[in-house]
């Protein structure tokens, strides 16, 4: 028998070195969340993944699982949260669904529809991120970035050439590529590199296939996000390490 | 004993910076509208071309903020609408129309009206009578108090109607998360 914690009351069990959501996600409960995936490193950033152990909150991508631990999660102020931080990315950003390639298997998109958010609420920023088309085969719509740093991560850990980073601080912080004039043209970027796949929303596209599947066909079209989310779990207790 | 009808509610409805898309789904409602017209009677809206609202129960607002008369209109369906409703992406965020909104209006109105390749002899149009363009466009909630949103370009038939449904039924409205659609 191994050791075990409480999720929303509940026991689930976990192997040492697993984060809460990772423990969660393998026993078949969800938790909400955006940055994290399951084939990188947690990374914390975006905070939607946050539960609340007694007094605290913490992110559970990167709260490493104890014995006894008693995690609330599923409660109406953990989601009011969570819908506060989906409305904030929302109005910070220029998300315009209707026209976005990415609609229906866009992760923040499937978010908010799954908790219920209607609107930003926020004013809009409407802010001016032109986008980058000068690679004959990928475009960047900096409009969609969300900074989860996801491709960041792909393309340093996996594809081995850190085409992106994260420049600037606070509100000023925005997504770079590395090459001195700025262009995703002057990288090494390739079509097959982890890097293009693994955007969450619509940054990161592959030009000429847009809407080949059409909008009603798509990932959370069928599915809501928290139904999906399980699927996509590795259910086996070894999962990469939050202790790296 | 009494045979009074109960009231009917009183809904009015406009499309401001949209595209009467909007409009087109709750038309879309199809045969439920004979049903929904046994509880409801309409004010201003484009159903009857009654030019300005009086005192409602609910006002559906389609459509951002683009200009001055979007303003006077927003604010005429705030002061005499109990429970004013922002419908579609337009209204909740700006939309199509806010597409602009990282543009110079000069440079847009320009762009559109005198330099355009098919204009012969095109002009930035002047008539006194047309509304002001504001500089940026803005979804409802940005100008007034908004009490419901329904995303969507458009928001469907099924998701207006479990809407509407709701709301003359007394109770908070409940859209799950297959009616909320961004797109």
């Amino acid at each position: 028998m191994s050791d075990t914690f409480l999720l929303d009351g509940e026991e689930v069990p976990f192997a040492p070195g697993q984060s809460v959501l990772q423990a969660a996600l393998a026993a078949g409960r969800y938790i909400p969340h955006l940055c994290y995936h399951p084939e990188f490193k947690p990374h914390g950033s975006c905070k939607v993944c946050t539960v609340r152990i007694g007094r605290r909150t913490a992110a559970s991508c990167t709260l490493p699982a104890q014995a006894g631990l008693e995690v609330e999660s599923d409660c109406d102020e953990m989601n009011d949260l969570r819908r506060t931080l989906v409305q904030m990315l929302f109005a910070e950003g220029n998300h315009f669904c209707p026209s976005c390639e990415k609609s229906g298997n866009c992760m923040l998109q499937a978010l908010g529809a799954d908790l219920g958010v209607l609107t930003a609420g926020f004013r809009h920023f409407f802010p001016n991120r032109p986008v980058d088309a000068s690679h004959p085969d990928i475009l960047l719509d900096f409009n969609r970035c969300i900074l989860c740093e996801l491709c960041v991560r792909a393309s340093c850990e996996v594809d081995e050439k850190c085409v992106f980073a994260l420049s600037g601080r606070g509100i000023d912080k925005h997504l770079v590529v590395n090459a001195a004039s700025g262009r995703l043209a002057d990288t090494d970027i390739a079509l097959s590199d982890k890097a293009v796949e693994v955007c969450p929303v619509g940054v990161i596209l592959k030009k000429r296939v847009g809407f080949a599947t059409p909008i009603g066909e798509r990932r959370y079209d069928r599915r809501p996000i928290s139904a999906q989310a399980l699927d996509d779990a590795p259910r086996t207790a070894q999962n990469a390490s939050v202790r790296e | 004993m009494s045979t009074h009808e109960p009231r009917k509610v009183r809904i009015a409805t406009t499309s401001l910076a949209g595209c009467f898309g909007c409009h087109m789904s709750i038309l879309d409602i199809d045969e439920r509208l004979f049903a929904l017209l046994e509880h409801v009677e309409f004010d201003r809206t484009p159903l009857t071309d009654i030019k300005h609202c009086g005192p409602c129960d609910i006002g559906l607002v389609e459509g951002g903020i683009c200009n001055a008369e979007n303003v006077h209109v927003l604010r005429e369906f705030r002061r005499n609408c109990k429970i004013l409703v922002a419908v579609g992406a337009c209204a909740v965020t700006g939309g199509l129309p806010a597409q602009r909104n990282h543009l110079d209006l000069a440079d847009c109105l320009q762009e559109v009206y005198v330099t355009e390749i098919s204009l012969a002899s095109g002009m930035i149009p002047n008539d006194p009578e047309l509304p002001l363009p504001l500089d940026k466009v803005h979804p409802l909630h940005e100008v007034v108090k908004v009490d419901y949103f329904l995303p969507g370009c458009p928001p469907s038939a099924d998701t207006i109607w479990k809407f509407l449904t709701d709301l003359l039924a007394g109770r908070t409205p409940h859209l799950g998360a297959e009616l909320i659609r961004y797109d």
